[in-house]
C-alpha cells in the first residue's frame, strides 16, 4: 500500500491506496472529484523528495506527498 | 534554519547570526527581512509548513552558497503573525558583497517559489488560504 498525504489548504486526511507508479496514483485521484481540481497546480514528492517523473516507480510502505502552491514569507 | 511559533524576534536572530560569524572572516552580511502589511482587512498572516521538503531546499542552498564560499541562514513562522510583525527573515554572509548581493536575490526569490509554506489572510479569526498570491512549486501538474 502507498500512503497520500495532502498538504497546506487542501485539507483532506491522508488516504491509502495500491499504486506502482505515480501514474497510478495520479488515476487513483482523479477520481476523487474534491482533489481532481487540485492536481494541475501540485507537485509531488515521495519519501520527501521532490519526483518530476509520472513513471515513478513505488514500493509498499512509500509516502507520496502533494504540496499545492506555496507562499512563504 | 529556524522554525519558530508566531512572529520572529528579528533583532534576537540577526544579533545572534552576527555573533555566529564575527570571527568568519567575511566581508558581507546582507540581511532580508519580510515583515507582514496591514491591507485587505487581514488582522494576521497563517502560515503551514511542510518540514521535511523545507529542510531538503535549505539544504540545497546552503551547498550553493558553499560553492560560492559564501553561507545563507533563514528563520520563518508557523501559524499566526500578525501585522506589522516578522515570519520571514533570511541573510547571507560572503567574503566579498557581490556574491551575498546576488545570492540573496536568488535565495529570497526561489524561497518564494519553492519552500513548501502556505499562507492564510487571517481575517475575523479565520484562516483564508491565499491562493491567488501562491505560485505552482517547480514540477506541478505531473499528476493532472
Amino acid at each position: 500500500m502507498i500512503k497520500v498525504e495532502f498538504l497546506g489548504p487542501i485539507g483532506k486526511a491522508p488516504v491509502e491506496i495500491e499504486a506502482k507508479t505515480l501514474a497510478d496514483v495520479s488515476a487513483k485521484l482523479k477520481e476523487d472529484e474534491t482533489i481532481a481540481p487540485w492536481l494541475g497546480k501540485c507537485a509531488v514528492a515521495v519519501n520527501d523528495t521532490m519526483v518530476k517523473e509520472l513513471d515513478f516507480a513505488l514500493k509498499s510502505g512509500d509516502r507520496v506527498s502533494i504540496l499545492p502552491p506555496v507562499c512563504g514569507g | 534554519m529556524e522554525l519558530y511559533n508566531g512572529p520572529l524576534d528579528v533583532k534576537e536572530i540577526f544579533g545572534r547570526w552576527l555573533d555566529e560569524e564575527a570571527e568568519s572572516n567575511y566581508g558581507a552580511y546582507i540581511p532580508f527581512v519580510g515583515t507582514i502589511r496591514a491591507e485587505g482587512g487581514i488582522e494576521a498572516l497563517s502560515f503551514d509548513i511542510y518540514e521535511p521538503v523545507l529542510k531538503l531546499w535549505f539544504d540545497g542552498w546552503q551547498r550553493k552558497a558553499e560553492a560560492r564560499g559564501a553561507i545563507v541562514k533563514m528563520a520563518h513562522s508557523i501559524g499566526d503573525v500578525p501585522v506589522h510583525t516578522s515570519s520571514y527573515i533570511s541573510a547571507v554572509f560572503s567574503p566579498k558583497r557581490r556574491v551575498a548581493l546576488e545570492l540573496i536575490d536568488e535565495f529570497v526569490e526561489d524561497f518564494k517559489a519553492n519552500a513548501p509554506i502556505w499562507k492564510y489572510d487571517v481575517i475575523s479569526g479565520k484562516r483564508v488560504y491565499a491562493e491567488d498570491r501562491s505560485t505552482p512549486m517547480d514540477g506541478a501538474g505531473l499528476l493532472k
